[in-house]
């Protein structure tokens, strides 16, 4: 399915996340989503093909340009870019020629928002089991972890604002839960 | 009514705020900075309940969390009703309503308390022998009565009106107690930049300092360094409830409890998941109350918190006091009192020979004492009136009035948070007490809570204890001398049998019970516990256990250590369930997952079902139509020309890399090696055991890269079983697994029609019968968007699934539906989806199956790769135990013999429907529908060795009657696959 290349402003595409927000979330744009697998022997030719640090450490993002791949696990990545963007499958696959790699499609698996505010990570963590302090949880760092009921992808883009990626039919709970926590807080 | 025992000057109350509350409907006033019993004492209010099991009046015993006595019910009406809350623990609001309990009619007049002059009917353990005749008189007469009568608090009648908020945090240290040693701990660890938390249960950081008017400067200091330190969070209204593995601590934060829940548009508490890389537990002491005949009259109180009471409160207890301690402590609190106006009637000391400074200044002060005496017995209805003092060994005694007893037997460090924490308790025979010993965690204990006395000791022993938690050297602690008080039942020369000296004032435990227990033959302290119910209250025995087990050592002559003590539980004081349930109220309880095409459903007056957390169009009703007719119309709408399915929900699962054929031959039951590319298979997924545990169609995409479908609900596990495999067990395979269940929506077109109405919107492949046959697959575009185009099958008819990204999912199935027009598109829901592979013999995996079904139970032997060296579950169909079983469950149909009757799903099948019950059962009923194909109603069957008795007939009993039925093939509806090809 590496050819989806539709514009993001296609009329005929349904928003997974249609509702009013929190006023402190901001939805993001439709983006180009991947599932990465590289074995260790593939990551400076998938570095190369991509631009992107694939040796960086498990848990960080590295971004180059319009494109973000975060390191979930010792060998997977979640790749963030433009909905725009279609080279990816074509430059790994040539860049990656006679080497194992997997690439699976899952931009319409999930969605995105971004959560800002002096109180984002307070409003995480109260469904959240993770240590969000600075200095366990620095800007850059992202993990796959949970949010109350829902599987979430946590991505700290500055101090005080959090990327999350989270399955298209959970981000409605997602979004009414933080703007349920979210009462508790000032902005 | 007035503050008439209100002092002039002191304590930590405001003056200036008056308070009005009510009390059982009756006004009275406090000042802000009292709690409901400090109002209620300075008011002359000392009863306030009625206890457990013998409706005895009962008074204020405590000023903290260890209250026995003193619950109450308050709130302002049902939605914000909370039950048996410690009225020495609720703050004092503007208006707030407390009721007591467990009275009827009223405290003063209740009925209930007939049973405290029969008590001598109800000893320990009485409901193990009486009432235990005649046979069904237990359950149907006795139980009833005995739990209306006994009891505390009532329920609140409305669902809680109030919002709770829940928060996880990290910390370096928590420390548990902000008295002097908690204090002392944070501060120390601060200092080093360690993240720490501090919490206490009270409005005010600073413990048993709140009642030490010299020491409030110090106090001051300590409190404006901690606000110093951006590193401590400091949490005041805190309870800390529970000790859970790995340093997890739970805390219950009061938010707006103590203001009334004025708003419910703020939390009214908030629930802390706190983990700690070091906890320390500074949670204090609590003072034993001592065991004489009719110890629990309102008035009788412990000393300490009677001191309280005045230092901290500014309020007199009484008028007059009685003073019976067996510990130094109890002298302070007769000068506090004395100085507060309070007459001291005598103190009377358990001990020989005491002396110390306590002794000292009472006697300074001109208090009466009288050592190595006791208290034998006391007087008055609704508050003590007097008490008689004897010499211990003498029988002489004399009677005092007073209305006002103080008591102590020394102090019990609060070890519940270390003991949940499975660390091991010492017993101090300095101290007569058990004290923190080896911890299980990274856990450290601190000032009184570790046996400390004094306040030099205590506040060291945080110091120590904050230096430890960050890892630096800690000096020698301060020595003390320890005080232990006193254990058990005092001697009061009187006949055991006739008196009650109460042990746990919650659940009415006398120290009769406890001997009783004994000499019926229990040993440990587990039994005694259970026998008499001692420590079984709400407190958990905060001020009975060591002295239940001090009676237990001197009737038995063993030393407490080997006696042990019981295990603490948490939670430490009872936490009101919404902190728990905290945001997951209402629509958040669970997530609602819905389809990208649920909405065209809705707006076109689906009805749905919930499956998992999924929500699935079931059908959908045209008019007035009912399931029945709809579901009728739908099926015949498939069956003749085409209907529309949203089947978004399957789970799907992306399996890519080089071995993703060969990990796929190890997983499911089929052969996989030789499926093309293009090209679809059902596949069965097996347990180690063998048995079903999914189903699914899956597609070979390419050579590396396979498209699996699985069941709705086992989207995830079967991800996760496989995900387990791969790591574990095929370690040699280089393939990866995604879940794609959410990347695609998955419209089905199916019936006669189906290539008809969705041929003018594929673009890139020709779907002929011929280029594309049954079960096959290719990638190209629908309505212009990008699919992988399933040609498959659930309902026996020609059918298409087509998945497409899930954002075009409504754009696609609306083109498609549109396109259907001319032919009559129907959109179906689940309940005539599961009709139609009814029809079929489809099997749906949950539902034909319950997890012990092997594929040849329901008759899928055929989709076996019987060469295959090895696949999940294999041997365990080879076994001798499971191959060689003549008469398991095999899938079969049911016809009934009137066809109009539809059979219960779930229901029995016999063969001989008149035999007594209990009746041999051959197998169960596990699909059932009315078929509008047939025009009659059909059924599948689990039926044993059913393969066997095709033809035969059996029957269904039901109440009244019995229903026969004949077994059949389990496919109903074009056996030979002809309506496959449209």
């Amino acid at each position: 399915m590496a050819d989806i290349a539709l514009a993001h402003a296609d009329a005929r595409r349904t928003a997974p996340l249609p509702g009013a927000v929190d006023r402190r979330i901001e939805k993001s744009a439709p983006l180009t989503r991947f599932v990465l697998r590289l074995p260790e022997e593939s990551l400076t030719a998938a570095g190369a093909a991509l631009g992107l640090d694939f040796t960086a450490p498990i848990n960080r993002a590295v971004t180059s340009g319009d494109r973000t791949a975060l390191r979930l696990g010792p060998d997977e990545w979640l790749v963030l870019a433009p909905a725009t963007d279609a080279a990816i499958p074509g430059g790994l696959a040539a860049g990656l020629a006679g080497r194992l790699f997997s690439l699976v499609d899952v931009s319409h698996r999930q969605t995105g928002i971004r959560l800002a505010g002096p109180h984002a990570a307070a409003m995480i963590n109260a469904v959240c089991p993770l240590d969000l302090g600075l200095a366990a949880f620095p800007v850059g760092m992202a993990t796959r972890t949970i949010f109350a009921k829902a599987d979430i992808v946590l991505w700290r883009t500055s101090p005080a604002s959090f990327h999350l990626e989270i399955w298209r039919s959970f981000a409605p709970y997602v979004a009414a839960l933080l703007h349920e926590i979210g009462r508790e807080y000032p902005d | 009514m007035t503050q008439t025992y209100r002092l002039a000057t002191g304590g930590l109350i405001d003056r200036s705020r008056t308070v009005p509350f009510t009390f059982d409907g009756k006004a009275m006033t406090g000042h802000a900075g009292d709690t409901l019993a400090s109002a209620l004492l300075a008011n002359g209010v000392h009863l306030v309940g009625r206890s457990f099991k013998y409706h005895r009046p009962r008074g204020i015993v405590s000023a903290g969390a260890e209250e026995p006595n003193a619950l109450v019910g308050v709130g302002r009406d049902e939605g914000h009703y909370t039950p048996n809350l410690r009225a020495t623990q609720v703050e004092l609001y503007h208006g707030l309503r407390a009721e007591s309990q467990n009275r009827m009619p009223s405290l003063e007049r209740d009925v209930g308390s007939i049973t405290d002059r029969l008590w001598r009917f109800f000893p320990a353990g009485f409901y193990y022998k009486t009432f235990m005749w005649p046979k069904g008189a237990w359950t149907k007469f006795f139980e009833p009565r005995i739990r209306a009568i006994a009891g505390l608090g009532r329920s609140p009648a409305a669902p809680d009106a109030a919002r709770y908020a829940q928060i996880y945090a990290h910390c370096d240290v928590l420390v548990i107690g902000a008295g002097p040693a908690g204090l002392s701990a944070a501060l120390t660890a601060a200092e080093t930049g360690a993240r720490v938390i501090i919490c206490d249960e009270q409005a005010q950081f600073g413990g048993a300092l709140l009642a030490e008017p010299g020491k409030s400067a110090w106090l001051a200091e300590q409190r404006a360094r901690l606000a110093g330190f951006a590193n401590i969070t400091m949490l005041p209204r805190t309870i800390a409830f529970g000790y859970f593995p790995h340093n997890m601590i739970g805390l219950a934060q009061d938010l707006t409890d103590h203001q009334g829940e004025a708003s419910d548009d703020a939390p009214r508490g908030r629930l802390w998941q706190v983990r700690a890389r070091q906890v320390i537990t500074a949670t204090g002491a609590i003072e034993r109350p001592l065991v004489f005949p009719d110890n629990d009259r309102p008035g009788i109180m412990l000393a300490d918190a009677a001191r309280t009471y005045v230092e901290r409160y500014a309020v007199k207890p009484g008028n007059r006091a009685v003073v019976f301690t067996a510990h130094d402590d109890a002298y302070r609190a007769a000068v506090s009192l004395h100085r507060a106006g309070v007459a001291i009637a005598a103190i009377v000391d358990l001990r020989e020979s005491p002396a110390g400074p306590g002794l000292d200044a009472a006697r300074t002060a001109g208090l009466p004492v009288r050592t190595h005496a006791t208290i034998i017995g006391t007087e008055g209805n609704l508050r003590v009136a007097a008490v008689s003092v004897a010499t211990i060994g003498e029988t002489k005694s004399e009677r005092i009035a007073c209305d006002l007893v103080l008591m102590s037997g020394g102090f019990t460090p609060s070890v519940h948070l270390f003991s949940q924490s499975r660390g091991k308790l010492a017993f101090d025979p300095a101290l007569d007490a058990f004290i923190p010993g080896t911890p299980a965690e990274p856990t450290i204990a601190a000032g009184a809570a570790a046996g400390c006395q004094s306040l030099e000791a205590a506040i060291a022993s945080g110091r120590a204890a904050g230096l430890s938690a960050t890892g630096q050297a800690v000096a020698a602690p301060v020595a003390e001398t320890g005080a232990a008080g006193f254990l058990g039942e005092v001697p009061h020369g009187r006949d055991p049998a006739s008196v009650r000296a109460f042990v746990d004032f919650q659940n009415d435990v006398t120290a009769k019970d406890i001997t009783l227990a004994l000499s019926e033959g229990f040993r440990s302290i587990e039994h005694v516990k259970r026998y008499t119910t001692t420590g079984m209250a709400t407190d958990q025995g905060k001020t009975s256990n060591m002295n239940a087990l001090g009676i237990v050592s001197k009737s038995l002559g063993v030393a407490i250590p080997s006696i042990g003590t019981t295990t603490f539980r948490m939670p430490y004081t009872p936490i009101p369930f919404g902190y728990f349930a905290g945001y997951a109220r209402g629509e958040l309880v669970e997530p609602v997952r819905e389809t990208p095409i649920h909405a065209w459903a809705a707006e076109h007056g689906a009805v749905f079902e919930d499956v998992s957390l999924w929500k699935r169009a079931r059908y959908f009703p045209r008019g007035a139509e009912t399931m029945h007719d709809a579901v009728a119309r739908e099926c015949a709408a498939v069956r003749a020309g085409v209907g529309l399915f949203d089947a978004s929900t399957l789970g799907k699962i992306e399996i890519t890399g080089p071995d993703a054929a060969e990990f796929l031959n190890r997983m499911y039951v089929n052969a996989w090696t030789k499926l093309k590319p293009g090209r679809l298979r059902y596949g069965i997924l097996l347990r180690e055991d063998g048995f079903i545990i999914d189903d699914g169609v899956v597609g070979r995409i390419a050579d590396d890269r396979f498209h699996v479908t699985t069941t709705t609900g086992g989207a995830a596990r079967v991800l996760n079983m496989m995900e387990d495999y791969l790591q574990t067990e095929f370690t040699d395979l280089k393939v990866w697994l995604t879940s794609t269940t959410e990347q695609y929506a998955v419209i089905a077109v199916q019936g006669p029609r189906a290539r008809a109405v969705i041929a003018p919107l594929v673009e890139d492949a020709d779907i002929s019968a011929a280029a594309m046959p049954h079960m096959s697959v290719v990638e190209c575009r629908v309505a212009g968007v990008p699919a992988r185009l399933f040609r498959v099958s659930f309902t026996g008819e020609l059918g298409f699934e087509i998945n497409v990204p899930a954002d075009y999912g409504r754009a696609v199935w609306e083109a498609v539906a549109q396109a259907g027009q001319a032919h009559g598109i129907v959109p179906y829901g689940t309940e005539t989806m599961h009709v139609l592979r009814a029809e079929k013999g489809y099997i749906i995996v949950g539902q034909e199956t319950d997890g012990t079904a092997t594929p040849d139970d329901v008759g899928l032997t055929w989709a076996i790769g019987k060469a295959k060296p090895d696949f999940v579950g294999k041997r365990a169909l080879a076994r001798t135990a499971l191959a060689s079983q003549t008469d398991r469950k095999q899938l079969v149909g049911l016809l009934t013999a009137d066809p109009a009757e539809v059979l219960e799903e779930g229901a029995h099948l016999v063969a001989d429907p008149a035999q007594a019950v209990p009746m041999t059962m051959l197998g169960h009923v596990t699909s059932s529908y009315w078929s509008a194909a047939l025009n009659r109603s059909i059924a599948l069957a689990m039926v044993r060795n059913g393969r066997a008795r095709i033809g035969q007939t059996l029957h269904v009993p039901l109440p009244g009657r019995s229903v026969a039925v004949t077994l059949t093939d389990p496919v109903f509806y074009d056996p030979e696959g002809a309506r496959l090809d449209g």
